[in-house]
């Protein structure tokens, strides 16, 4: 195969990984996409181990198979409600290929430079590519290949804390090491000398020094990052994983890479502009952890609790015509989605619409919701996004909202002194009734107050999400 | 008290005694009350006697107050603003009387609320003795004896009673107007099926949530303006249930001779306001009259008496809710807690003095109204300009974000060798192709989105095939590595999506 064919079959797989993203913008369309997305995948693999200048084929193969088999193995068994942790850990494969590639790059570059004449015109592929590099690319290239693994070292460690975080193997807290964000800051910065000085001529000590730095800012940044930002943090290192591919390809001349990064990197940037404009917050605020100091005290909450048992809730559902649930992070982690989809199924049944609600920050990855209501069998075209319902929630009978917190609290725009003041809420506390089902009387992530759960129209119904739900299933008629 | 309830007060701790014969004339059967432990006692005097809370519906005349004792409790409507004289007897004798009518509007307070059951049912009442009067269908048919036109219904007021009429009147199938002087009220008018009669007025309305959810006197020019409104009405009109009260004073003349004079011949007006003088100026009270143009008006003043037995229930309901309220431990043992706003706004007399009128309860009845903002109409021109300027607007911020965009590469192009800028070109554009796109992806999706970019974010096992051919062993082990985890990727990334997209289903 020669260089044109190949070039014009990363033409093709480019296009089609366009029509992929493109794919998903509805449900049915997006069946077709995953494959555009394959398809572009395999054209691309072949076309480049076909093509002018790779070695060690045997090497490749062998390597392609133990990773197809281990992704397969991962693939087929995780559980939806861990999809969260597991897009994490990829990305932290990205990452860390980007790393080792920059590496490469760098190594590589050394030995061609350090050829005579003669030897470089007889080399082949990636290393001729550089041969013909003048003294200005040459700096250029350099700069490429640090950014290329400063983004991916950030990426790898940022991402094993997400994914250590998401899965449980860390606490979920935001924690910082004396001295915040300074530390971040100067890493930064030695990186940024790093550079220039990495660019002078100095050694791979500078690049390996800047990894280290690289692998700190990544594992600190996430570190400052609480459990329920996680939305936010796991599309932002979508975007990182993207950049890094993108300045990969920069390296090496390869411009199917570069779209390719530069459209994962540019779908990351949006999803996590959606996420914050969700809660609104700035991006920069987000990444700084924690959420921004109150202005005055707070709103004084007036009224009780009033606890409610399963019986109570069925007779409600009994009595509705029309319901809405709301799922949060809660309904994940008991895994609840079964029970709740059985129970949208009973009533549905008995002639009431059910609908859902999605707060675009719920639960812990973006759209991490309908993927387990979609896992649990409920239809899609019931589960409604914040802006298509909120509307409808004074002409419902009945909200049942399902361990979520934040994205419910009235404060939001009734006090102006409240942390997540302004931030779009589902106002759930317009329908004629609202059950929460919680575990305890606790507040919610962002430890603030929820005055829903003292409103008159709303009653706390305590317990495990899947086993309240269980325990209601067998009274709905 | 009914069979039903007394087994409810028997649960709280009490002992229950029944007048003889006190619930025939409703349905209620001495018998059935025996079956509910009730005991049945032969005269009132021997009742007064005995019993330590005493209910009932009217006022106590003078001599059942006579009867009144400390320690004892009693309750019933009372009307305490209309009956001092009253009021300052039963105080002398210690007793505590619990006035029905005097219970706070407040949300908890709604289960004992029994002007609400009382208006609710007068309400249907005053919808069904019209229908009774009516010569016609209520409901439009087409029959094959030909084509009969829906019935009108004005309703005027829509308090409890008033909406509980539309609600009556629109489930017949009549064609339900409605109007209140609140105009807060228009959102429950239009969600039990009526259209709000609307009326153009400039001035600010009086929220009807600083008065307790009761309607306010109007301005006369207001007034004016609303009795037009009637006439203009008045002719289309087939039957007018009037229930507008103002607490405290007489009822407001809404419906005038003249409007009565207009309606056709056949129509029926009730009016639910006819005890405090009536909303028709042709009402007479506790009567059924007949106008010139053969309009019947209607001026009972009994409506719940005339559906005893609902009545009975539902009062006997609202009594047993103030008395679960009374005996917070279900012991028995009544504790008159003057501390609570229900108990305390509804009790008119307590240990010798005269309670009334009770301070203003600590909850505020109903939330404040915000000001609904309204929405200026534009003028065509208006809207036009509005649209060019926003045109205008985002052209201009489109052009110089091109513009910046432009010499930035400009600038870039100037120092950077070719061979970068035809990448640079390349990059440039895809990120622009990847913003136009991912808005698209609908919100649903975005957990499969990051698993497909994910997977061919796996895009960079080509950097690691390029170099993987190496002179260097160093190169080509990590070259390896990186095919060996990208290829994870790849794999795991787009597995998980189908499995993910598999799953999302229509109903």
């Amino acid at each position: 195969m020669n260089i044109g064919i190949v070039s014009a079959a990363y033409i093709a797989a480019a296009v089609l990984f366009i029509l992929s993203l493109g794919g998903l913008s509805g449900q049915e369309s997006a069946k077709r996409a995953v494959w555009y997305g394959i398809v572009g995948m395999g054209v691309a693999v072949a076309a480049t181990i076909l093509g002018p200048g790779v070695g060690h084929v045997w090497l490749v193969v062998l390597m392609i198979l133990i990773g197809a088999a281990v992704g397969w193995y991962v693939a087929g068994k995780v559980q939806m409600t861990e999809m969260p942790q597991l897009v994490a850990a990829l990305h932290s494969f990205v990452g860390l290929a980007a790393v080792f590639t920059g590496f490469n790059a760098d190594i590589e570059l050394r030995r061609v430079l350090a050829l005579d004449e003669t030897a470089r015109s007889a080399l082949t592929g990636f290393a001729a590519i550089l041969a013909h590099k003048t003294g200005v690319e040459i700096s250029i290239l350099k700069v490429e290949v640090f950014l290329g693994v400063f983004i991916g070292a950030v990426t790898f460690t940022g991402s094993v804390v997400a994914f250590g975080k998401l899965a449980g193997k860390i606490d979920g807290k935001a924690t910082k090491l004396p001295g915040g964000h300074a530390l971040n800051a100067g890493a930064a910065i030695l990186s940024l000398l790093l550079l220039v000085v990495y660019c002078q001529g100095a050694g791979l000590w500078a690049l390996l020094l800047m990894t280290l730095l690289a692998l700190f800012i990544g594992w600190h940044l996430i570190m400052g990052i609480g459990g329920a930002d996680m939305p936010v943090v796991v599309s932002m290192l979508n975007s990182y994983s993207g950049w890094a591919a993108a300045a990969i390809g920069f390296t090496l001349g390869n411009d199917l890479l570069i779209v390719v990064g530069a459209l994962v990197g540019s779908s990351g940037a949006i999803l996590s502009y959606i996420m914050c404009k969700a809660m609104n917050r700035s991006f920069v605020s987000v990444i700084l952890g924690g959420f921004g100091s109150t202005t005055g005290p707070a709103q004084v909450i007036e009224g009780e609790q009033v606890a409610i048992d399963a019986g109570g809730v069925a007779a409600a559902l009994n009595d509705a015509d029309s319901v809405i649930i709301v799922p949060g992070y809660g309904m994940a982690v008991a895994q609840a989605q079964q029970s709740i989809s059985e129970l949208t199924r009973k009533l549905r049944a008995a002639g009431k619409t059910v609908r859902f609600a999605i707060h675009p920050v719920a639960g812990r990855l973006p759209g991490h919701m309908n993927v387990l209501l979609a896992e649990a069998k409920v239809p899609y075209d019931i589960v409604l996004e914040m802006d298509e319902i909120n509307e409808d929630f004074p002409e419902t009978d009945v909200v049942i909202v399902v361990g979520s917190n934040d994205i419910v609290n009235p404060a939001a725009q009734d006090d102006p002194n409240s942390p997540i003041a302004g931030m779009p809420v589902l106002e759930v506390w317009k329908a004629r009734q609202v059950f929460v089902s919680k575990r305890g009387q606790g507040a919610g992530y962002s430890g603030i107050e929820n005055p829903l759960f003292f409103k008159e129209n709303t009653r706390m119904f305590y317990g495990d999400a899947k086993a309240s739900v269980d325990k209601l299933l067998p009274q709905i008629v | 008290m009914t069979p039903d309830s007394a087994s409810q007060l028997q649960k709280l701790g009490h002992e229950c005694l029944i007048e003889a014969g006190a619930g025939t004339a409703a349905g209620y059967l001495d018998e059935a009350y025996r079956a509910a432990g009730v005991e049945v006692v032969e005269t009132a005097a021997e009742l007064w006697d005995r019993a330590d809370v005493i209910a009932k519906v009217r006022p106590p005349e003078p001599a059942e107050a006579e009867r009144l004792r400390a320690g004892k409790t009693l309750i019933s409507f009372f009307y305490p603003a209309q009956n001092e004289e009253l009021l300052k007897r039963c105080a002398e004798t210690g007793a505590a009387v619990i006035a029905m009518d005097m219970v706070p509007r407040i949300s908890r307070a709604q289960k004992m609320d029994a002007l609400s059951s009382m208006a609710n049912i007068a309400g249907y009442r005053a919808v069904i003795e019209a229908g009774a009067n009516f010569g016609r269908f209520f409901t439009g048919q087409v029959t094959a004896a030909g084509k009969v036109a829906p019935a009108k219904v004005l309703v005027i007021g829509a308090g409890v009673a008033g909406l509980a009429a539309i609600g009556t009147a629109t489930s017949l199938g009549a064609i339900t107007y409605a109007f209140d002087v609140r105009p807060e009220v228009a959102e429950q008018i239009e969600s039990m099926g009526a259209n709000f009669v609307f009326l153009d007025f400039e001035e600010a309305q009086q929220d009807g949530a600083a008065t307790g959810g009761y309607a306010a006197p109007s301005s006369p020019e207001f007034r004016e303006k609303q009795l037009a409104k009637f006439r203009e009405l008045a002719p289309q009109m087939d039957i007018v249930i009037a229930t507008a009260l103002i607490p405290g004073r007489p009822a407001p003349k809404l419906w005038l001779a003249d409007m009565v004079a207009a309606m056709k011949p056949g129509s029926v007006v009730v009016d639910l306001a006819a005890e405090r003088g009536g909303n028709c100026d042709l009402t007479v009270p506790e009567q059924k009259v007949v106008s010139e143009n053969g309009v019947t008006i209607v001026g009972y003043t009994d409506f719940p008496s005339r559906m005893a037995t609902q009545s009975s229930a539902l009062y006997a309901t609202n009594i047993r809710h103030m008395l679960t309220d009374l005996t917070p431990d279900k012991d028995g043992v009544v504790v008159h807690n003057m501390e609570d706003d229900v108990i305390r706004g509804a009790t008119v007399t307590h240990g010798g003095a005269v309670t009334f009128p009770p301070p203003p309860p600590k909850v505020a009845a109903i939330a404040a109204q915000k000001p609904k903002e309204k929405v200026k109409e534009l003028t065509p021109d208006e809207k036009r300009a509005k649209e060019l300027a926003t045109f205008r607007a985002e052209t201009k911020s489109q052009v110089v974000t091109l513009a910046a965009g432009a010499a930035a590469l400009l600038i870039v192009g100037a120092f950077a060798p070719a061979s970068f800028m035809a990448h640079f070109v390349v990059f440039v554009l895809a990120c622009f192709v990847g913003f136009q796109v991912i808005w698209n992806v609908s919100h649903s999706l975005h957990t499969p989105l990051m698993a497909v970019t994910n997977a061919i974010s796996g895009i960079v096992i080509i950097g690691a095939l390029l170099q993987i051919g190496s002179g260097s062993k160093m190169v080509a082990f990590l070259a390896a590595l990186s095919v060996l985890i990208a290829t994870i990727n790849i794999v795991g990334g787009f597995l998980v999506t189908r499995r993910m997209l598999a799953m999302f289903q229509k109903s």
